[in-house]
């Protein structure tokens, strides 16, 4: 079965979508590749895609991420260049989680260091009880 | 290898993060796939052809909205295979498969009725809490095993 995913690579990796495409280029299977602004699409039988996958990722394991895409590339039905113009629709949330992707990465990235930090305790709303002594202090 | 649901059902740091850790993710891609490729599709414009809201009735009633409906019959077959479930709850910015508010709350409460596993998070929004989300993911998946 055909399958695509993206490639994305996180702002602040050191590989560019360029390097992954010549990688794939490079490399012996056979797949379709495009190039985009935050990564590449492959599009290929799911082994193979699995398999470069694996290869991709070398390049910087924590700087590059994989994401299913259910629109094979260059489909009219989602290609800007058939719609008008304007932002591919899922690219938003692509765009939303990008910008966390730098944390994301420096965090898999210092896993191997095994110190987890504690976090402050979040805030907590209000317990109905303490407000109603509250009011009735208030009140009182 | 379990079957892990993530909410959002299109996010890319959670797909990405359950199939680093040697597990499967279920995602919205991997349906509109099967429906977008498939060649006796009857409206090759769209990706939803009129069967797709009937099968959403399975998991919402017919006086909710088509959109509701329609969202279902991608993610309600997901939820249906799920092992074990991602939650991050309020991330501010859902668009596509994941932006009706409505299916949101309904593919949440179908999670969390079924049983199965769940890990609730919050998005990082700095390094420390970004160590302990890909911390809580590894130890919740590893638990899987």
């Amino acid at each position: 079965m055909l399958v695509t995913k993206y490639v994305i690579t996180s702002p602040e990796s050191n590989i560019l979508p360029s390097d992954i495409a010549m990688k794939i280029y490079g490399s012996k299977h056979d797949v379709t590749v495009k190039e985009t602004c935050m990564g590449v699409t492959i599009n290929g039988e799911e082994e193979v895609i699995d398999e470069l996958v694996k290869e991709i990722r070398s390049l910087d394991p924590a700087g590059i991420f994989i994401k299913d895409r259910g629109f094979p590339p260059g489909d009219p039905r989602r290609c800007r260049g058939r719609r008008g113009g304007g932002a591919r629709p899922g690219f938003y949330m692509i765009e939303s989680e990008s910008k966390i992707l730098p944390m994301i990465s420096r965090a898999l990235a210092a896993e191997g260091e095994g110190i987890v930090p504690s976090l402050p305790e979040k805030k907590r709303p209000l317990p109905p009880a303490r407000l109603e002594e509250i009011v009735k202090e208030g009140l009182s | 290898m379990a079957k892990v649901i993530v909410y959002p059902p299109t996010s890319m740091i959670l797909s990405d993060l359950v199939a680093r850790m040697g597990h499967k993710a279920l995602v919205v891609p991997e349906a509109v796939r099967n429906l977008v490729t498939e060649s006796k599709i009857q409206s090759p414009p769209l990706n939803m052809t009129p069967e797709e809201p009937k099968k959403g009735l399975r998991y919402a009633a017919v006086d909710v909205p088509s959109g509701v409906r329609g969202r279902m019959s991608l993610i309600g077959p997901i939820i249906e295979k799920a092992e074990a479930a991602i939650i991050v709850e309020d991330p501010g910015w859902l668009t596509g498969c994941a932006g009706c508010s409505r299916t949101n709350e309904l593919v949440r409460l179908l999670i969390r009725t079924k049983g199965i596993p769940v890990l609730d998070l919050s998005y990082p929004t700095n390094d420390d809490e970004a160590r302990v989300f890909v911390q809580k993911i590894r130890s919740f998946l590893e638990g899987l095993n």
